[in-house]
């Protein structure tokens, strides 16, 4: 799980992209608390072919890729 | 993400919005300069926050002193946007002095080269080949900032804090623009930019519009080059573009295109500090999170450390014009210029060293 709340831009989808590179899961959630991040990490997500559910839960969105 | 389309479609159906916001903003700038204010400026953050510290008497540079509604409307746009799309948060607390920091530095830079990021597109939209020093030097600085958030750098997370926290800003701004209504309480140029403007209620008016666009869109130019150079993402790069095509279109409509070096309104020929000038920019707005338009978005959705940020350009824009840094259409400030912009390096990088935790 990476908790990228409260990180300002671009830190919370070059996380996802650290861990994308460093392990390639098949399986990551991802904590975010704005929808610039949201829309951030969807399109990369998208560009490494995964697949993103993202739900929201007290103004916070958990977002689950899958591949 | 659901229903994705391919091909063209899928294009336009990643893309429409930030082009579309590109689209209005280089519109909109034409239209403010068709209604008043200084040719190629008709939308620049910097210059009006610069006119913003001049009205308030921070800086007596007699020239750029009129409080410009274009801020007030683009925080109160995107604050009303984020209020409907139940994306309004009150947060802040990451690093706040720094920003502050870093917002006069980009505000030095950025009145080196005179104008911000968008006022840079704009005037390459206007022909200024200068803009394109300009934005070689942005694009640099841009790079330069990867850097450090390669390597994990951080101005540290913000957290959640009361409503008051969140709308003081805005409501700072509007009384503040009820009182440049009155006469004689805040300087008034009467010659130079400052004395150029569209009618208040056309600028606040075009602002909102502007304002709500950009909320829904994230539209920003730091972020359009920097995502490029991070992720090879070009999504934020197509609102860059449609602004030069907008504001190009908008331009031969009314007789404003002049392609060349030397005669640009409020623009200097100086290669060499227009291009540093746009280095300290790009990179402290890395830093930041985004450029000074992004700024006043987040500022309006409630992000209080993008609020601080906006009172270091502010100060920034005293600072230069109080000590000689700002540049004039004829050329480069009396002050140690050059000695500035190098200050401004050395504290972005200590502020790029400090804050990065490096991760294997």
């Amino acid at each position: 799980m990476i908790d990228a709340r409260g990180l300002s831009c671009p830190m919370p989808v070059l996380m996802v992209q650290r861990e994308v590179k460093k392990n390639a899961p098949q399986l990551l959630e991802v904590l975010v608390d704005n929808m610039t991040a949201v829309g951030n990490i969807t399109r990369f997500a998208a560009s490494q072919h995964y697949t993103v559910k993202t739900e929201q839960v007290d103004g916070e969105y958990k977002m689950t890729l899958t591949k | 993400m659901e229903n994705e389309k391919k091909g063209f479609a899928g294009f336009v159906q990643r893309n429409w919005l930030v082009i579309l916001t590109g689209l209005v903003v280089g519109a909109a700038a034409v239209v403010l300069t068709a209604l008043g204010n200084p040719k190629n400026m008709g939308f620049c953050i910097a210059c009006f926050e610069r006119d913003i510290a001049g009205a308030l008497k921070f800086h007596t540079a007699g020239v750029v002193q009129y409080f410009r509604p274009e801020i007030v409307g683009l925080v109160l746009g995107s604050m009303i946007m984020a209020l409907i799309k139940k994306e309004w948060k009150p947060q802040g607390g990451s690093s706040p002095f720094t920003r502050f920091l870093l917002g006069m530095l980009v505000m030095i830079g950025a009145l080196v080269f005179l104008g911000c990021p968008l006022r840079m597109v704009i005037r390459i939209g206007g022909g200024d080949v200068n803009a394109l020093v300009g934005l070689l030097g942005f694009i640099v600085g841009i790079v330069i900032g990867t850097f450090p958030l390669r390597f994990g750098f951080s101005l540290n997370r913000a957290y959640k804090q009361n409503a008051l926290e969140g709308l003081l800003f805005p409501i700072l701004l509007v009384i503040l623009f009820v009182l440049s209504l009155l006469p004689e309480l805040f300087a008034r140029s009467e010659k130079g930019p400052g004395s150029m403007h569209a009618p208040w209620y056309a600028a606040l008016l075009i602002a909102l519009l502007v304002g709500a666009l950009c909320q829904r869109s994230r539209l920003c130019m730091a972020g359009g080059v920097r995502d490029v150079v991070l992720f090879k993402d070009f999504h934020l790069i197509y609102g860059f573009l449609a602004i030069i095509i907008s504001v190009v279109v908008g331009n031969l409509i009314t007789h404003n295109f002049k392609f060349g070096l030397t005669e640009q309104p409020i623009a200097h020929t100086d290669g060499v500090f227009n291009f540093l000038g746009m280095v300290l920019v790009g990179w402290g707005s890395v830093l930041l999170g985004g450029c000074p338009l992004r700024q006043l978005i987040l500022a309006g959705e409630g992000n209080s450390d993008s609020a601080i940020t906006v009172f270091g350009f502010i100060a920034g824009a005293a600072v230069s014009h109080n000590f000689g840094l700002a540049s004039s259409a004829d050329g480069i400030g009396a002050g140690p210029v050059l000695w500035v912009l190098i200050a401004g390096f050395v504290i972005l990088a200590a502020v790029s060293v400090f804050n990065t935790k490096r991760r294997a």
